[in-house]
């Protein structure tokens, strides 16, 4: 091979997998130690190049390199044993999957020869986790260890990122191995499509520019493409003036204070761009895939709108909605493509184009679906969040969520300008992803604010990882919005199952703010509207992890809302809208 | 053709013959809700280590095309092939057949066996054991023949199929290797 002058280059099987990490460009691993995989560990111990983070428990490992990837664009790395190791790791792995975040999973795994007798600590982890990762791999040769990794790194990456398990038993992993380079792989198995088809571009630029009403739906795969996409994805807004709504991945990709944004959509999505969804005759979708949460009732979803749609991942293409376009092709080069064809076109702007659209649009805007009224002492949700994006919002900001009400406020009332700065639990809806996902987004950057919007009961699933805050001092701050229940469950059974609130109720909570200090963090709590910003304003100002206690209303409910198994068209806007509107028996079963 | 109505389909499906890739398939098809009718596997380049898998399932053309572009996603999976996309192609499938009858029941059945041009594997003073190859359909035809004349044991190795014309490109699996 040209270029290769270490040839025939033999260590033992750990070292090999560190060095392959390091020709992978990994910096940080997440993990936790346990018998299969103390070789690594070992090898871990005479290196200096990775910098290895102790978790609390491996589920958290997973979210933190989830944080890590997905607020950096790289590969996150887990490192994790056999048995209890790797099964902790799989709510993750599913979390990862479900949100196509590229991770790459190291288990540890008893010997070859013990495999499938039951033995210490032994789990059949590819067989547990075939069906939530992109891909997975037992190493039962050290002749296969470098390439089946650097494999994996390719996987994770390319395409549609997702996560990937190699399992790596403890005698491959003390056995004699021979490296080989990154570069020393001949071809490779996995060549996802990325370039669109130029017709099809072509086709689509004309359609966007004779549309009467048109709108851009874009979602996780322009953030997942690189910040390149999003700048290209304005470009394109700025360039055509078409409405433009994002979904829950996708906040961030075009800012939420330009002309053409309509906020995000969905069943807690804005009024506007739910019906600019219904009504609209073309429907450009990028890097979104049709998920229930979006479409609501799919007979009665968008049925007048040419579709177009375009996707990394052909799997996506006529799933649920059937298309009329469908373009197979990463994000950001359908974008540039799109963008170079459409500047060839001469078209009017669009005032004198769709100028009948628009206005239909602001009219529903007028609605102000996400008005609130702060009145009183005790804080509204809403309000806590909206205060944290003022003070926040001229600092570079990550934020992350855990899953529920307060997911869905942060989503409705902290605006986004950048890609890469929102990391929330999209596809599978895991409590307990946004602390642990901060401490990941926090390594990456240590110097910025990274905050995770919270709840008090998400909180509960994996605040051991305050620990992990105080060992590596990361000043992560937990902002939980507290309201004693789980919002969203309650919210639920108050709608749909005639308030019979089943288990929803979370007594017994702790005094968060000694929960902190026991850790040896700082605890805040603000009890009333008039303590709420102090609180924030201490908050940013301190130099450790803060966990702030948000006392907020207690039975708040999260609008607009579309009922599951309703049409776009048949929101509740607020609590006074619900009395006229039954959930239908279909819309009971679904979730 | 109505786009909720059901069709047969069979899929060829060239996949690297490695642990675990039978069980990829298979979860697909169990974790997505799809059927499977049936599916046969074996190693056909021993060489470069490809299996073919042929797949009968059935589903809306939608679905169908979510179960192509689902195996397509699959890492050591090559080509889906949907042979049902013209109907130029052939299948076969093998069957063995025991029946225990006596008298004039066990000349008919021996009757009914030459004219399917089914081969009589083995037999005993109260027994055949026949092997048929043709379609499902001709087999199934055969089967329920079987089954009116005495007791029946079957064992059936599920579809094989391939394209007519073109050889299907492995070649470009030689370069890679």
């Amino acid at each position: 091979m040209e270029g290769n002058t270490e040839t025939n280059l033999t260590m033992s099987g750990a070292d090999a997998i560190l060095r392959v990490l390091e020709e992978q460009g990994v910096e940080v691993i997440f993990g936790y130690p346990g018998g299969a995989i103390l070789p690594i560990y070992d090898s871990l111990f005479k290196s200096n190049s990775i910098k290895h983070i102790l978790v609390r428990h491996e589920q958290a490992a997973v979210h933190a390199a989830e944080g890590y990837a997905r607020s950096t664009g790289k590969v996150g790395v887990v490192l994790v044993t056999s048995g209890p190791g790797a099964t902790n790791a799989v709510t993750g792995l599913t979390d990862a999957l479900m949100d196509s975040v590229p991770i790459v999973c190291l288990s540890g795994q008893v010997p070859t020869h013990l495999i499938g007798n039951d033995a210490f600590q032994e789990a059949d982890t590819t067989g547990i986790t075939r069906p939530c990762t992109k891909h997975n791999y037992l190493v039962k040769e050290s002749e296969k260890l470098c390439s089946t990794l650097h494999e994996a790194f390719h996987v994770a990456r390319s395409g549609r990122p997702g996560p990937v398990v190699v399992d790596l038993p403890k005698d491959i992993q003390l056995s004699e191995c021979e490296y080989i380079n990154r570069q020393d792989r001949h071809g490779r198995r996995y060549k996802p499509i990325i370039n669109p088809e130029k017709n099809k571009i072509i086709e689509v630029a004309k359609l966007l520019v004779n549309a009467k009403k048109p709108i851009i739906y874009g979602g996780g795969g322009i953030i997942n493409s690189g910040p390149e996409a999003s700048n290209l994805l304005r470009e394109l807004v700025d360039l055509v003036e078409i409405p433009t709504t994002l979904t829950l991945m996708g906040l961030g990709a075009l800012p939420h204070d330009n002309k053409f944004f309509l906020g995000m959509l969905g069943m807690h999505g804005t009024y506007e761009a739910n019906l600019s969804m219904y009504n609209c005759d073309v429907m450009l979708n990028i890097g979104a895939r049709f998920d229930d949460r979006i479409t609501g009732n799919l007979k009665e979803f968008s049925p007048n709108s040419k579709k177009i749609h375009i996707d990394i991942d052909p799997s996506s293409i006529n799933k649920s909605v059937p298309v009329d376009i469908p373009i197979i092709s990463d994000a950001g080069s359908a974008l540039k493509e799109l963008i170079y064809e459409l500047k060839k076109l001469k078209f009017k702007n669009s005032e004198n184009r769709i100028g009948v659209w628009l206005r239909q649009i602001n009219e529903w805007r007028s609605k102000k679906c996400l008005d609130f009224n702060q009145t009183g002492k005790i804080i509204k949700p809403q309000y806590a969040i909206k205060r944290l994006f003022e003070k926040t919002k001229n600092i570079e900001t990550y934020i992350t969520t855990e899953v529920g009400q307060h997911q869905m406020w942060a989503a409705q009332y902290y605006g986004f300008s950048k890609p890469n700065r929102w990391m929330t639990s999209g596809g599978l809806g895991t409590m307990g992803y946004g602390l642990p996902s901060a401490m990941g987004v926090q390594i990456a950057h240590p110097e910025k604010l990274v905050i995770d919007i919270s709840g008090e009961a998400s909180f509960l699933m994996n605040m051991q990882e305050l620990s992990t805050l105080k060992q590596y001092k990361l000043p992560v701050k937990v902002f939980i919005i507290n309201n004693q229940w789980m919002g969203m469950v309650r919210q639920w059974q108050q709608l749909i199952h005639g308030g019979r609130y089943s288990e929803s109720y979370t007594d017994s909570l702790p005094d968060f703010k000694s929960l902190a200090e026991s850790f040896g963090l700082e605890g805040l709590r603000a009890e009333n509207v008039d303590q709420l910003d102090d609180v924030i304003d201490q908050m940013m100002a301190s130099k450790s992890a803060v966990l702030c206690d948000i006392q907020v209303a207690k039975e708040e409910n999260c609008f607009p809302m579309i009922p599951s198994g309703a049409a776009h068209y048949d929101m509740l806007l607020g609590p006074e809208d619900k009395q006229n509107k039954k959930v239908s028996k279909d819309g009971l079963a679904l979730v | 053709m109505s786009q909720n109505q059901e069709i047969r389909c069979t899929l060829s499906v060239l996949v690297d013959n490695e642990p675990g890739v039978l069980a990829r398939v298979i979860g697909l098809f169990s974790g997505r809700g799809y059927n499977i009718e049936s599916l046969t596997v074996a190693e056909i380049d021993t060489k470069v280590s490809i299996s073919r898998i042929s797949i009968v399932t059935c589903g809306t053309p939608m679905v169908i095309e979510q179960i192509k572009a689902q195996l397509r996603r699959l890492v050591p999976v090559h080509d889906v092939d949907d042979l049902s996309d013209n109907s130029i192609h052939v299948e076969r499938e093998l069957a063995l057949v025991k029946i225990v009858n006596t008298g004039s029941n066990r000349i008919e059945a021996l009757r009914i066996a030459q004219s399917f041009r089914a081969h009589t594997v083995d037999s005993t003073l109260d027994s055949f054991v026949f092997e048929i190859t043709g379609t499902s359909s001709k087999l199934a035809a055969f089967i329920n023949l079987m089954k009116a004349i005495g007791d029946v044991e079957i064992a059936r190795s599920g579809v094989c199929a391939m394209s007519r014309g073109k050889i299907s490109n492995l070649k470009q699996r030689d370069d890679m290797l």
